[in-house]
Formats: structure tokens, sequence, C-alpha cells
């Protein structure tokens, strides 16, 4: 423990200890849900109501606060789901476990609403529902891996081993991930012809900018509230043979 | 025993069993076969249509048999504990999962690489193009059971790991499919296909080194669970 200060590694410490944990998330859930409601409430209202209509887009663009701030979740979450899932392989940390696997399904629902979002802008702006979009392309691949992680888990009785096995999985995916990338980028350049060619993004005005920020911090917050809810379900699921289980439902 | 011989004896032992079981090792390939000749029963027998598409069409063919063959990697040692052994074994585990790679895909993988000059015959494709895809098969198969390899070992302790095989394998076979298919239509094209070869090349060292890791330790998983 010497580069972790000490104060640091004993919070960690004891946030592996199951009945800490969900103690500790239940006092805290009230407050993050909050915080997320503000700054979505906030993060809304600039980019519905304060932020100028596009001179191109007109009003639709409006739908990236929800399309960009998702886009990364999707991405940001696949890497919480490795670390946590080496976090648990290494260590042999129940609580990585589950951390990772609650992850999983809220990623999996960030990344189809990129798609969904994705696709309800493409039809106005370039008259289809999907094209084979390097970005969109990667982006159903990566709910591709999601959902081969969660099948996984799910096929899986003992879920120490699935979490295990998943782990395996997510270290993998993340280290393909960038050629998955990469390659569909390079085949993309190749493949398409100027069909659909992508208005040119001119750099985003701070007006925009800023809901656009705040919304992706919002949906941090709702990534933290919506993977500690399932977390903390998942956690009294596998403790509940424990004493300190018991002792909550009476 | 030496590792090299340990490895060796892995390879010699497999290429046996298969020889023993001759009927399986020739399904992979009548599976290829037969899903080529699909597709212009589907399509129509146009032969600008199936030129476009042959290189597409025989890797597609190509990934889907490597998928099915898979299961045949550990299924056998699985079930008669020859995998405990391997585990149990003074060798490192991953080094002797990459002599069954081996041995497999010289029983699964060689086979569609020799057969597939003539299905590129039967799709029409142009002679420049046969011997890059040759080249994009010898280079990227081997990917597709070292890749396969995790996916196999996460899966063999369950009673239905068919179609999540699918599903955690497929995805990540991908940047092979791209980089070889475009390596040959380039090919029948007459452009220059070195950088596609030398990729695909590049991911087939860095599978070799990095995929029998995470083979091992899911393998390990799988025996404990």
């Amino acid at each position: 423990m010497f580069l972790i200060p000490d104060s640091v590694g004993r919070f960690f410490h004891r946030m592996a200890s199951p009945p800490h944990f969900y103690t500790f998330t239940g006092r805290l859930l009230p407050w993050l849900t909050a915080i997320f409601i503000i700054l979505t409430a906030v993060g809304l209202y600039g980019g519905l109501f304060l932020a100028p209509a596009d001179y191109q887009q007109g009003d639709s663009y409006r739908i990236i606060y929800i399309h960009v701030p998702s886009a990364w979740m999707s991405l940001f979450i696949y890497v919480v789901m490795a670390v946590a899932g080496a976090i648990g392989l290494v260590w042999r940390i129940k609580l990585a476990e589950i951390v990772m696997i609650s992850s999983a399904t809220v990623g999996a629902g960030f990344t189809f609403i990129a798609l969904l979002t994705g696709s309800l802008w493409g039809k106005p702006m370039w008259g289809t529902w999907w094209v084979w979009d390097a970005r969109l392309t990667s982006e159903l691949i990566l709910l591709f891996l999601y959902l081969g992680v969660i099948a996984l888990y799910g096929a899986i009785d003992d879920k120490r081993t699935a979490s295990r096995a998943v782990a395996i999985l997510a270290i993998v995916g993340v280290v393909n991930i960038p050629i998955i990338h990469y390659s569909v980028e390079w085949w993309n350049t190749l493949h398409q012809g100027p069909t659909v060619s992508k208005i040119d993004k001119p750099s985003i005005h701070v007006s925009m900018l800023i809901p656009l920020l705040t919304m992706a911090v919002a949906f941090k917050f709702y990534y933290l509230v919506a993977m500690l809810q399932r977390a903390r379900t998942e956690l009294i699921q596998r403790e509940r043979n424990s004493q300190w289980v018991k002792g909550l439902i009476e | 025993m030496s590792l090299s011989n340990a490895f060796i004896a892995i390879i010699r032992r497999d290429l046996v069993l298969a020889y023993r079981r001759r009927a399986e090792v020739a399904n992979p390939l009548l599976f290829f076969v037969l899903v080529i000749t699909l597709f212009p029963l589907g399509l129509g027998a146009q032969t600008k249509l199936l030129q476009a598409m042959a290189p597409g069409i025989i890797w597609i063919a190509a990934l889907l048999a490597a998928m099915l063959s898979l299961d045949s990697l550990f299924r056998s040692d699985f079930d008669d504990g020859s995998l405990e052994q391997f585990i149990l074994s003074p060798h490192p585990l991953s080094v002797l999962i990459l002599a069954k790679i081996v041995a497999h895909w010289l029983v699964t993988g060689l086979p569609l690489l020799l057969i597939s000059p003539l299905l590129a015959i039967f799709l029409g494709m142009p002679e420049q193009s046969v011997p890059v895809l040759l080249w994009t098969l010898l280079l990227g198969t081997p990917v597709l059971s070292l890749i396969g390899s995790i996916g196999v070992a996460l899966t063999v302790g369950l009673r239905r790991g068919g179609m999540i095989l699918a599903l955690l394998v497929l995805p990540l076979y991908i940047p092979v499919l791209i980089f070889a298919g475009n390596a040959v239509e380039m090919a029948g094209s007459g452009l220059p296909v070195g950088a596609q070869l030398n990729i695909l090349a590049a991911i087939l060292f860095a599978a070799l080194v990095l995929a029998p890791l995470p083979a091992a330790a899911a393998l390990k998983m799988s025996m404990n669970g």
C-alpha cells in the first residue's frame, strides 16, 4: 500500500466487505439519485430550450444530448467492467465481480440507446435508418460483446465461476475493441462510396457544449445509481444464506 | 519430459486421434463446401454477382466452419479427464493448449485451405485472386482457431454452449474477416494487397502469443466450476 494513501486503502478494504457495502450504498443512493435528477433537468433544459438550433440541422440535432453521452457511456462502462473483472480475478474480491456483472446490463442498455437514438436521428438527416458507417458498426459490435457477456453469465450456474468466466471474456474484449474499431473504420473507408456524406462537424458552440457535458456527467450518475441498485440485489441474492442478510429481513 | 517434447507429443497424439476418427474430421470440410454451394442456389447463378461476392462468401463459410469445429478442440479431453492431467502437469498450460490448437488447425483449418481453390473456381473468382485467397486463409484460419480456443475454453463445461460460443467468438472474428475479405477483393481488381496481408500476419502473431493465456485461465476456471 505504499502508493495509495492509507485512508483510501482502508476505504476500499472496508468497501470489499458485503454488509458494509450494502449499508454504505444504501445511504449513498438517494444522494446519487438526487444529483442525477438535478443534472438531467439542468442538462435537458439547457439542451432543449437554451441552446440555439443548429443552422443546418435545425432542432433535430438536439438528440445528441441523449445520443452522445450514451455512446460515451457504452465505451466507458465496458472498460469499467473489464477493470472490475480483472480486480475480481486477481484479488478474488466478490464485490468487484458483482460490480462487473451489474455494469454489463447497464452498459448494454446505453449501447442500445446510442444505436436507437442514432438511427432516429439518421432517418431525417441521412434519409435512412441505418448506414454501415464505421462508428455505427463498431457500436453494434459492442452491443454484441455486451450480449455475449450477459449470455455467458446467465449460462453458468455457479455465479462465482460465471464471474471469472465473464471477467476473462471482458478482458479479451477490451483488448479486441481497438482492433475491431480500427478494422471497421478501415473497412468503411475502402468500401463505402460517398453515398452518405456526413455533415462536417463544426466545432461545437459553448452554449451547446455545456448542456452536453452536463448530460454526460448526469449519465455517469445514472450509471452509478443503476449499477449500484443491481449490485445490491445481486449481493443479497448471492449472500442469501449469510447472517447479515437474514438480519436485514428481520 | 521437456516442454518441447510435451508440445510435440500432444500434437502427435491429437493428430493420431483425428486420424482414427476421419469421418468427424471431414464434417467441417463438408460443411464448408455445402455452405458455399448454397449461395449460388440462394442468390441465383449470375456469374457477375457470384464473382463479386466470392471473397466474402468463402470467408464467411470458413468462419462458420471454423466456429462449428471448435467444439472438438477440448470436448473429448474434457470428457475423459485428459484436461485435468494437462492442468496437473508441470508444464505451463498455455503452451500445452497452443499444441492442441496447432493440431486442431492442422486437422480443421488446413483442409479448408486446400479445398478453397476449387471453390474459388466454382464461384468464378479471377485467377490472380486465388493465391491471395490462399494467403489470407493461411494467415487467417489459425487466428480463428486461436481466438476460438478462448471461447471454447469458457464454454466447454456448459451443456448447451453452442449458441453462446457463436455469440462470444463471432464478434472477435470480425477484424480477420474484414482484412481477409478485402485483400481478396483488392487482388481481384489488380490492386496491391501487401498491407492487408501484413496486418493479418500481425494479428496472427499477436494471437499466437496472447490467446493461449486467457484460454488457459478459462480452462482452469471451467475445470474447477
